[in-house]
């Protein structure tokens, strides 16, 4: 029989401590797989967050930092400056790089970090257990905002790529979505972009991904991304905010 | 080499470069400013890498980072930017990475001010982060000192595989004294096999910096095996006594007096006026603050009759005296805080106070 599909080496053996539907093992898979066609797998190193992918470094075959919280993208500068020509990326949630990680994340992208940084938006707390996030939507209900975000004293969901872009330095911001099977093709496309501007050393490149979180959403996985779809897109549009080298049009 | 007319931040970045040091990564504040202005100048003669962080939190994440990808790498800042860099610290020894960290101190609690203070001692011997695990803690007291004392740090680190803190303070950083740079050091990045990017050809798997053990066994027993690298360290300071501790005019002295940094130059002058007026005094000053050459003050217990330990702060370093003189003699305390620097006529005051209790 032929084979019509197979995993990339740079994903590891290793089941995922992710829960049923869960978007990371989609995102884990685009990202190895770029690596791998990009031919940079043996001189990548990844920098794994606080949240529910904190144990990201288990399921890739490249070298790994675990940083603490929010400060991914300054442990990623150090190890950047350090050996530059390693190709370097951060994989982040939203509380992480959204709240605790908001000064790393604007500073690193300020200075034109050659890094690529995969932010994961889907407006909660994970690993915590479903607490509000700088994502959350207005009215939703988390742990800590149980009667619903209120916009008056809990503010409205920061729009992450939009303020990178107002930068003068990042190469490549965009948001993107594994809703479905035609958005996870150009989430492949809009990661493997950022690696390769990476890897010409023109610039910090960065991918938003609008996520679920089926757990703590309290959705079956299909709900969830269709809640996504009908909720999360219209707050959080997908498209590209900038890209100073043209590089989707190449 | 000549001897040069040098501050002492100046003298520290200096060795550093020496040291093989080529990755600084900082925050401005005072009274440290020098150090980092001067190596934002000098790194770059040496295609070596500066940058000022956002902030002390990102300082030291950015050497976290450096240092897990096998640099010999440092950061440095005054008391309460070093309260910030904790959490990367303790991430640092966790993951049992070499860095060097430089404290300038001022005077605290909180903004406190820009004056020369040694009211870390604490934070810098206890741990000061979260968490089971122990910085190796060096305290120059003169120009000189910062240069040797950075080179020996940069070879400590590595040899350990662990954080040392330089414990210095305002009037040491500020103050310029003639130094003789010390020679330079040869350093290879790839000779840490461990790190991350390393990509020689023996390289088998993949390498991983970490400090999350998630089992409770799994940390237990790393925890243990940094228990053992502390134990090693304590045990090399024990048998290298002279790295880790300087004795003057000790063996007949009746009043040991007690100081680290600046404090003991001023100190060697009181055993000296002491000895003048008859009173046979001592000084013991840890050059090494963690491991605390405990065994020294032991010993003297058995010799000599009373100790005064003297700091810049309201009483740190004088609890471990106390537990190494082991209730044996009494052991008095003179302090001045706040950046206040106490006059060799203030302490002579206190050594007559205990001789002549009268």
């Amino acid at each position: 029989m032929k084979q019509v599909f197979g995993k990339t080496n740079v994903l590891s053996a290793n089941p995922t401590h992710y829960c049923p539907g869960c978007d990371h093992g989609v995102v884990h898979r685009l990202i190895a797989e770029s690596l791998e066609e990009l031919e940079v797998a043996d001189r990548s190193i990844g920098v794994a967050p606080v949240g529910c992918s904190v144990f990201a470094y288990d399921y890739f075959n490249i070298d790994f930092n675990q940083a603490a919280h929010g400060r991914a993208p300054a442990v990623a500068t150090g190890i950047k400056r350090t050996r530059p020509d390693s190709i370097v990326f951060t994989y982040q949630g939203d509380g992480d790089l959204a709240a605790i990680g908001t000064a790393e994340i604007i500073h690193a992208a300020n200075r034109g970090e050659n890094i690529t940084v995969v932010f994961i938006n889907n407006g909660i707390y994970g690993m915590t257990g479903g607490q509000m996030a700088p994502t959350t939507l207005v009215g939703m209900k988390t742990q800590t905002s149980p009667y619903g975000r209120d916009a008056a004293t809990m503010g409205s969901p920061i729009r992450v790529s939009e303020i990178i872009a107002t930068l003068e330095s990042p190469a490549y911001v965009t948001r993107v979505t594994v809703n479905n099977i035609a958005n996870q093709i150009k989430t492949k496309k809009a990661i493997k972009n950022a690696f390769t501007l990476q890897k010409e050393k023109k610039g910090f490149s960065f991918v938003e991904i609008v996520c679920i979180c089926p757990t703590n959403w309290g959705k079956k996985p299909t709900d969830a991304h269709k809640w996504l779809t009908e909720n999360m897109l219209p707050v959080f549009p997908l498209g590209t905010f900038k890209d100073i080298h043209g590089i989707e049009k190449a | 080499m000549a001897k040069v007319l040098m501050k002492g931040n100046e003298a520290l970045g200096e060795a550093a470069i020496l040291a093989g040091c080529r990755y600084y990564f900082g925050y401005p504040i005072t009274p440290q400013s020098e150090l980092p202005a001067y190596l934002a100048k000098r790194l770059p003669q040496v295609d070596g890498v500066f940058v000022q962080a956002e902030s002390e939190v990102s300082a030291i994440n950015m050497v976290y980072g450096a240092a897990s990808a096998g640099a010999r790498v440092m950061t440095s800042s005054s008391s309460p930017g070093i309260s910030l860099k904790q959490e990367g610290i303790s991430y640092i020894a966790g993951a049992e990475l070499p860095c060097l960290i430089v404290n300038v101190m001022r005077g605290g609690p909180g903004l406190g001010n820009i004056n020369p203070s040694q009211s870390d001692y604490w934070q810098a011997t206890r741990g000061g982060g979260h968490g089971d695990y122990r910085t190796l803690v060096m305290a120059p007291n003169s120009v000189q000192e910062m240069a040797d004392f950075t080179l020996a740090a940069f070879e400590y680190a590595d040899r350990f595989r662990n954080p040392v803190l330089m414990l210095s303070d305002g009037v040491l950083g500020q103050m310029m004294e003639p130094v003789v740079m010390p020679a330079p050091k040869d350093y290879d990045m790839d000779s840490k096999k461990w790190s991350l990017g390393y990509t020689g050809k023996d390289k088998t798997a993949r390498n991983l910096c970490t400090s999350i053990f998630m089992g409770q066994e799994e940390l237990e027993e790393h925890n243990w095996s940094l228990y053992q690298k502390y134990q090693v360290i304590t045990d090399f300071f024990k048998a290298n006594k002279d790295l880790a501790v300087e004795e003057y005019l000790c063996d007949d002295a009746e009043v040991v007096l007690v100081g680290y940094g600046i404090i003991s130059r001023i100190l060697k002058t009181v055993v000296e006026k002491c000895r003048k007026r008859g009173i046979k005094a001592g000084l013991v000053r840890p050059k090494v603050l963690w491991p605390f050459p405990s065994d020294v003050f032991a010993k003297l217990a058995d010799k000599a009759s009373k100790f005064l330990v003297v700091e810049m702060s309201y009483g740190q370093m004088v609890e471990d005296v106390k537990l190494a003189v082991e209730g044996k003699k009494p052991v008095y305390f003179f302090g001045r805080t706040g950046g206040a620097v106490p006059s060799d006529f203030e302490i002579l005051n206190e050594v007559d106070k205990i001789v002549r209790p009268d």
